[in-house]
């Protein structure tokens, strides 16, 4: 009788693995915090603290709406695009005197209407959502250029615009409102992911595309969808940034695309589709703000951040894989 | 028949035994390759052929038993060896770069090189085109792969094997992609190689191919070899007993089919890809089966069916309503319902958990406002399914790829079935299931037929079609080939008609045509000249 015990015994082995390695990002979060708080006295101070989530919050809204489209097996790398185009919407509408309650849910519109032209292509165009968003990345870039005229387009000095400004540098009960809208975001997703119809098929058409179909999924739908979402996040972000600066730059969010896809990795989240959770994106997210918050404290230049960030990426996929064996 | 001189043994097998986790897949299997012989390698789906083929060419290693090549004792380990011995396969699935040309294909790893150690491109493809022309291909050696027919496609294969001057070329259902030109060209390739003393095995489900190009023919049948010897020893209808020989047992419940259903589908000239104009009926409560081979177009049909694929000519009705799906979707709501065939791919998300599958298709039944999903009804459906087809799981969070396939292919029809669609088409429901499971797959296509539903079983193992269809439609090519009632359907029948062997069918009268059924042409195509199945099993090797 002993055999039985001690594959039981292996059994809780490795449910204790998977637990692990299931919350890596977790642990390296936790690793991260008491490492920075050892080195630095600075670094639990609730300034500094409210400091990290408002830094992080705008990669993790928009890494949030990634994490649907990677859901599905695809990509978007236009996020970091559409993000510039709709901040200078957004400052534009508010330059033009219109209340931020406007303002926002037009930019938001315009973002999912930009995310869901790449999603007609990715579904019913055929062509890989690679190429899509990396077409609309290059095209978005121009169009913001083309409509800013390369420079800056500022949020101007109105009524309006000091309530829109509160968007990215208010303050409710001591707490930015960045973050309000990042754990807003992250209810709502974790809401329509784990307790809607929509989201299951979200994760079904990842897991098997054929399966979903032959399932009565509307894959097409869902995959425009998806890119919508991811659009309309970026949109928002969008939103926050230019009105936290007080103007859209024509070359915000350079890169963000990449920042947004590195925390759904570090987050568990598979890059094949079908395997992951909104909330491991949200912690993927910290775990790069906070790398970048410790090593600014510590005097990392910026450069040696780079390298930092780019090792913890590695790190998060090497033990994905070794877990999938 | 011959008893003079037998040519030289290049190859033989004695003795193999090979098994997958503990399932025997061949049994102390012989086989006698010789020179200057074309083998036939016959035998049902899953009886062994192509595991036995994989062997011979050393990518698969044998539990037990000898392989002896010309009079030496050999060990494969790998693929590589046995091309080195001058072994050569040709898969069904070709085995092609498809960005390369047709002559880097064949040379492919061993190009020649100039005296600067670049490939000779000259010589490649003059190398290549004199093997070309022994095939009478006329194709450019420098066309890429990709651009040629799957005709054209083997052709480079078997030029591939020319290059290598193999001994012994094995081909694994050659004829299945091509043309007829084609095959007229394959088989003339097949007799000059066998005229130059090579040793060829074919293995084919088409009987015409085996008596018009084999000498030879060996019968695998459950993973036994249950006769080799000449083809000329044979007629169509011993080669056939001999294949499926099976006993039927008491393994299939059988309910009587309800006698005046109405008809809940009717399926006229249907036009689809794989389809090529196919009608047919089928009643409430009644299962009506679908035999013939791989590839004939039984799955083509029925994702043609469920709005998978786009019908291009020809009506469907369902509940006498004409219908048209543009995806399974439409199907679905309509209340059709299609189980693939191949679980892994089609049917289930396999690292999905057991729940998330299985409520997958019904998932709108169990949502209330913006697609909320009430947890506790969902979860309520899926453990009484879990319950009634007695699935066999730790618990429903459990992912499903850690389920034996039995239990795999119950948490696919499951799925299928929560929505309680109205008809139900099958596909191979019972392909890599074990008997128990089978069994009780089998009785739960029964209750669907009491309860009043329409199943269309698709299913290559013969036995389950004629021990649970109440009708079955044999497909060839695209179309009918035969159809049959209960009373008068015999293995031997729906083989003949599967293989597209006309010449029993012609001489009753004009059914294998196809497309419009008559029961009078089911009648006359019904009973060839042969012996009920009990004499089938009775067939020892003439040694």
């Amino acid at each position: 009788m002993s055999t039985p015990s001690s594959s039981a015994a292996s059994g809780r082995r490795l449910d204790v693995m998977r637990l692990l390695v299931d919350n890596k990002a977790l642990i390296a979060l936790a690793l991260l915090i008491a490492v920075s708080a050892g080195l630095s006295d600075n670094f639990l101070s609730s300034d500094n603290l409210l400091n990290v989530l408002r830094q992080t919050s705008i990669n993790a809204i928009i890494a949030m709406g990634v994490t649907f489209v990677i859901l599905t097996a695809g990509i978007d790398l236009s996020v970091g695009a559409v993000l510039a185009l709709t901040g200078a919407f957004a400052a534009s509408m508010t330059a033009a005197g219109l209340s931020p309650w406007l303002s926002v849910p037009g930019t938001i519109i315009a973002g999912a209407g930009l995310g869901a032209i790449s999603g007609l292509f990715v579904a019913f165009g055929r062509i890989q959502a690679f190429i899509v968003t990396l077409v609309a990345m290059t095209v978005l870039r121009g169009a913001t250029l083309v409509y800013t005229d390369g420079r800056p387009v500022s949020i101007g000095v109105s009524e309006a615009a000091d309530s829109f400004w509160n968007l990215g540098g208010g303050y409710w009960l001591g707490v930015p409102i960045p973050i309000y809208m990042m754990f807003f975001v992250y209810v709502l997703c974790w809401g329509v992911l784990h307790h809607t119809r929509f989201g299951r098929h979200v994760y079904a058409v990842g897991g098997g595309e054929k399966v979903a179909r032959l399932s009565g999924i509307n894959v097409n739908r869902i995959k425009i969808s998806v890119y919508a979402i991811a659009g309309a996040f970026a949109a928002l972000a969008g939103a926050i940034l230019a009105a936290r600066l007080g103007s859209a730059q024509p070359n915000a969010g350079t890169g963000y695309e990449l920042d947004a896809i590195a925390a759904v990795v570090i987050g568990g989240t598979s890059l094949m589709g079908g395997r992951g959770r909104i909330f491991g994106t949200l912690i993927g997210a910290l775990v790069i703000g906070v790398l970048n918050n410790a090593l600014n404290i510590m005097g990392v230049s910026s450069y040696y951040q780079m390298i930092a960030k780019g090792a913890v990426i590695l790190l998060a996929v090497l033990i994905d894989s070794r877990a999938q064996k | 028949m011959q008893s003079h001189a037998q040519p030289r043994v290049l190859m033989a097998l004695k003795g193999i035994d090979k098994g997958f986790s503990g399932v025997s897949v061949l049994k102390g299997v012989d086989l006698t390759l010789r020179a200057g012989r074309v083998h036939a390698l016959a035998g049902e789906n899953g009886a062994g052929k192509s595991t036995l083929m994989k062997i011979l060419s050393g990518v698969y290693r044998y539990d037990a038993g000898t392989l002896w090549l010309r009079d030496e004792e050999v060990v494969f380990t790998t693929p590589r060896q046995a091309m080195d011995s001058r072994i050569a396969i040709i898969h069904q699935e070709l085995n092609l770069v498809p960005g390369l040309s047709a002559g880097e294909n064949i040379f492919l790893g061993r190009e020649p090189r100039t005296a600067l150690g670049t490939v000779d491109w000259k010589r490649l493809h003059r190398d290549a085109r004199q093997l070309l022309d022994r095939l009478r291909q006329s194709l450019d050696s420098r066309t890429a792969v990709s651009e040629l027919s799957i005709g054209q496609q083997q052709m480079v294969e078997i030029a591939r094997a020319l290059s290598l001057d193999a001994e012994i070329i094995i081909m694994d259902e050659p004829t299945d992609a091509l043309t007829d030109i084609e095959t007229e060209i394959l088989a003339e390739v097949v007799a000059e190689l066998r005229a130059e003393g090579r040793s060829l095995v074919l293995i084919t489900h088409r009987l015409n191919e085996i008596f018009s190009m084999c000498d030879e023919v060996a019968v695998l049948r459950d993973g036994q070899m249950i006769h080799q010897g000449p083809t000329a020893e044979l007629d169509e209808d011993g080669l056939i007993r001999l294949m499926v020989g099976r006993e039927l047992a008491e393994r299939y419940p059988y309910t009587p089919a309800t006698p005046d259903g109405e008809a809940m589908l009717e399926v006229e000239d249907l036009e689809a890809p794989g389809v090529k104009g196919i009608s047919f009926s089928a009643r409430r409560g009644e299962v009506l089966g679908f035999g013939g081979l791989m590839g004939a177009g039984r799955t083509e049909l029925a994702r043609a069916l469920c709005g998978d694929t786009r019908i291009s000519a020809g009506s469907v009705k369902l509940h006498g309503q004409p219908v048209r799906f543009a995806s399974p979707a439409e199907a679905l709501a309509a209340g059709l319902v299609y189980v693939p065939e191949d679980r892994k791919q089609a049917g289930l998300i396999l690292p999905h958990s057991v729940a998330n599958n299985m409520s997958l298709s019904a998932l709108p039944s169990f949502c209330g406002a913006f697609g909320r999903i009430r947890h506790g009804e969902e979860a309520a459906a899926v453990e009484s399914f879990v319950k009634s087809m007695q699935i066999k799981v730790s618990n429903t969070d459990q992912p499903v790829d850690t389920l034996s396939g039995g239990n795999q292919q119950k948490v696919s029809l499951a799925k299928a079935l929560m929505p309680a669609p109205e008809l139900v088409i099958l596909d191979e429901p019972t392909r890599g299931v074990d008997v128990g499971a089978k069994r009780e797959i089998y009785l739960l296509i029964n209750e669907l037929k009491r309860q009043g539903k329409c199943v269309l079983l698709i299913s290559s193992e013969m036995p389950e079609l004629l021990g649970l269809a109440d009708r079955i439609l044999v497909v060839a090519d695209g179309r009918i080939s035969g159809e049959f009632s209960r009373e008068n359907a015999t293995q031997e029948a729906i083989m003949t008609a599967a293989s597209g062997l006309e010449s029993l069918l012609s001489s009753g009268n004009d059914a294998a045509n196809g497309t419009s059924m008559s029961s009078a042409a089911s009648r006359a195509t019904a009973r060839p000249s042969s012996t009920p199945d009990s004499s089938a099993s009775r067939h020892e090797m003439p040694n």
